[in-house]
């Protein structure tokens, strides 16, 4: 059984985020790029299961849609573990052409189980996960907190309302993973940089599509008007202030 | 022409949630001259349906099928697809919840139709059609541009005012054609908590950090929570030690709200903690440490040791509610 995970890069989660062109761009200076966190623990998860000999998972692949500068995070995934990786060719536009090129990548591959994370905290789309699973007509199940393998039998917990289901899947199948799926994610050891360096990426020319949606501008939230401070020995004077002035409560 | 609401129900009934939605179709079907239609899975009383006219929705199909009581993301796609071509959808709308981001993205595939998600405005022109949705966590809005002719929105929860215009409603049954499709996931367990206050749904949260030093600690919490009619939250670190249960843990990684009022106790207010919260119209800050980035977030702090300031702050409230 063979595990595809779809990794996308981010600015470090503690980026203060800046804007350039008139807002309509990121500003990319001085920012560290990582695995979107949800990837990094879904790849810690499909690792896992490799490690565990009943559970029949034998590979573990990345893939990445983005230009030759995300090779260094190509890099990362495969120095904490991954086997090897695809790089899709292009820059990444937007969910739709992302999961349209993975689509590609997903097909031309044999894999059973394909992850995607929630959201990227860049862009926050939550989107590519599904849009794959219908571009390749496979099931697909949205907020996985835990994934099990078992003899290559596949049994997922997903976040419901108040609480949880377990369902069992046939694969092949894409998982669309949140919080639960690792507790912490794998780091790469020095055993695994210098691995990393023999492994391949292999480079896959772009399909030809065209996105759905453009980002016009960029938009700072509005800065809140200072705090005000209350005496903690007077919280009457926050309980008057969230009902009076916030009128909240 | 239409705007196609799906509003989801639970054991039969609607919530807040289904009622921004109405309120956002019905907004947008005005702006795009045509109309909203809402569209029910399942069974619903016609009691409950009739709700949805409040917020002016004219036109709802339910459809009650035996392959659609068990929600299956593939199935209520197609269901729903099938819907958007008969009723010639403009754009359809979704809750930016588990259903919608799971749908959203599988109908933007099979109907070739561009998708925003995590909105909370009415889009700001039409031609370009262009919305503000979250991005960067919450560090920023991103004004999207959707290209295709066909629309779809998910909207945030708590995020859309109630609009009440209410409106002669017609309700209509609509068979679906499940020809073909077998559900693949079979499940088989289920863990709901009933009765208890959904973070999600919540308009008021009381979330403790590190700086509550002890699970032992949370009577308070729980109690102003209570006094609220709020929900209990925490950070990241306090969930990861057990202190209390997964589905509490507010931020990046784990929920994104957006209620009222959130109250972060013991919390120091970092930017994975924030991009979960920052969306609340209200945040005060209970907190030892005068310099805590939470105090940048918070409209209302209280500088001071939480085990002193709860309990007298519980007190007062209680005094203010029974005044
Ligand atoms: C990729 C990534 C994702 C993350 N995602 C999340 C996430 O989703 N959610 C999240 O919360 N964190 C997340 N984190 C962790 C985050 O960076 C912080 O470590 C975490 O939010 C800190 O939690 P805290 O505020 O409870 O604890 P601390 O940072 O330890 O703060 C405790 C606060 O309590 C105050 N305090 C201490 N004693 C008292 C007292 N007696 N009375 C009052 N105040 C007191 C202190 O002044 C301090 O400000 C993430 C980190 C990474 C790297
Ligand atoms: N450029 C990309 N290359 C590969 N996978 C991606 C890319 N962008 C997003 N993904 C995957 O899709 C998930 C959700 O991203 P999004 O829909 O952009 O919020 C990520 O966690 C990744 O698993």
């Amino acid at each position: 059984m063979n595990i595809l995970v779809c990794i996308s890069q981010v600015p470090d989660t503690t980026t203060k985020v800046k804007f350039t062109d008139n807002n309509t761009r990121l500003d990319t200076t001085g920012i560290q790029w990582v695995i979107n966190p949800w990837d990094e623990l879904s790849l810690t998860r499909a690792l896992e299961l490799k490690d565990d000999a009943s559970s029949g998972v034998a590979k573990v692949s990345v893939a990445l849609v983005g230009p030759v500068s995300t090779e260094p995070t190509i890099r990362k995934a495969l120095a904490i573990g991954a086997d090897d990786a695809y790089r899709v060719d292009t820059e990444a536009l937007d969910a739709y052409q992302v999961a349209a090129q993975l689509a590609e990548v997903v097909k031309a591959g044999s894999f059973d189980i394909i992850l995607c994370g929630i959201e990227s905290s860049d862009y926050n789309g939550s989107n590519v996960g599904g849009m794959l699973a219908e571009f390749l007509n496979y099931p697909s199940v949205s907020g996985i907190s835990h994934l099990e393998v078992q003899d290559g039998q596949v049994q997922v917990n997903r976040e419901i309302d108040g609480g949880r289901e377990m369902l069992v899947l046939p694969t092949p199948f894409v998982g669309i993973v949140q919080k639960g799926i690792a507790r912490e994610p794998r780091i790469a050891a020095m055993r695994g940089i210098m691995m990393a360096r023999k492994k391949t990426i292999q480079l896959v020319d772009a399909a030809r599509v065209e996105p759905l949606t453009r980002t016009l501008a960029y938009e700072p939230p509005q800065p809140r008007p200072a705090c005000k401070f209350i005496d903690p020995d007077n919280p009457e004077q926050l309980i008057a202030l969230l009902q009076n002035e916030a009128k909240v409560i | 022409m239409s705007v196609l609401v799906y509003t989801e129900n639970w054991n039969g009934s609607f919530k807040k949630l289904s009622f921004e939605l109405a309120s956002y179709a019905a907004r947008l079907a005005e702006m795009l001259n045509t109309n909203p239609i809402a569209v029910s899975i399942g069974q619903v009383g016609r009691d409950e349906l009739e709700k949805l006219s409040k917020y002016g929705i004219k036109k709802t199909i339910t459809i009650e099928h035996d392959g659609l009581t068990q929600f299956d993301t593939q199935t209520y796609t197609r269901v729903i697809a099938d819907l958007a071509n008969s009723q010639s959808a403009k754009a359809i709308v979704l809750s930016n919840n588990n259903t919608g981001k799971s749908l959203a993205p599988r109908l933007s595939v099979r109907l070739k139709a561009a998708v925003a998600s995590g909105v909370g405005q009415l889009p700001e022109q039409l031609s370009p059609f262009v919305v503000k949705k979250r991005a960067f966590s919450g560090n920023a809005q991103a004004g999207l541009e959707l290209k295709t002719e066909m629309k779809i929105i998910t909207l945030a929860q708590n995020s859309f005012e109630l609009v009440e215009k209410p409106v002669d409603m017609v309700i209509e049954k609509a068979e679906a054609d499940l020809s073909g499709i077998i559900p693949k996931a079979t499940v088989k367990d289920v863990e709901i908590q009933t009765g208890k206050l959904l973070l999600s749904d919540a308009e008021i949260v009381v979330s403790g950090g590190r700086g509550m030093k002890s699970p032992d600690n949370w009577a308070p919490i729980e109690e102003l929570a209570g006094l609220l009619n709020g929900a209990t939250a925490c950070s990241r670190p306090v969930s990861d030690e057990g202190w209390r249960p997964h589905e509490e843990h507010t931020g990046q990684t784990g929920k994104i709200i957006a209620p009222n009022l959130y109250v972060a106790i013991g919390i120091s207010g970092a930017t994975q903690h924030l991009a979960g919260i920052s969306a609340s119209k209200y945040i005060v800050a209970i907190n030892n440490d005068k310099d805590a980035p939470i105090f940048e977030a918070a409209q209302y702090g209280i500088v001071g040791d939480a085990s002193r300031v709860l309990p007298r702050l519980v007190e007062a409230l209680k005094k203010a509610k029974s005044a």
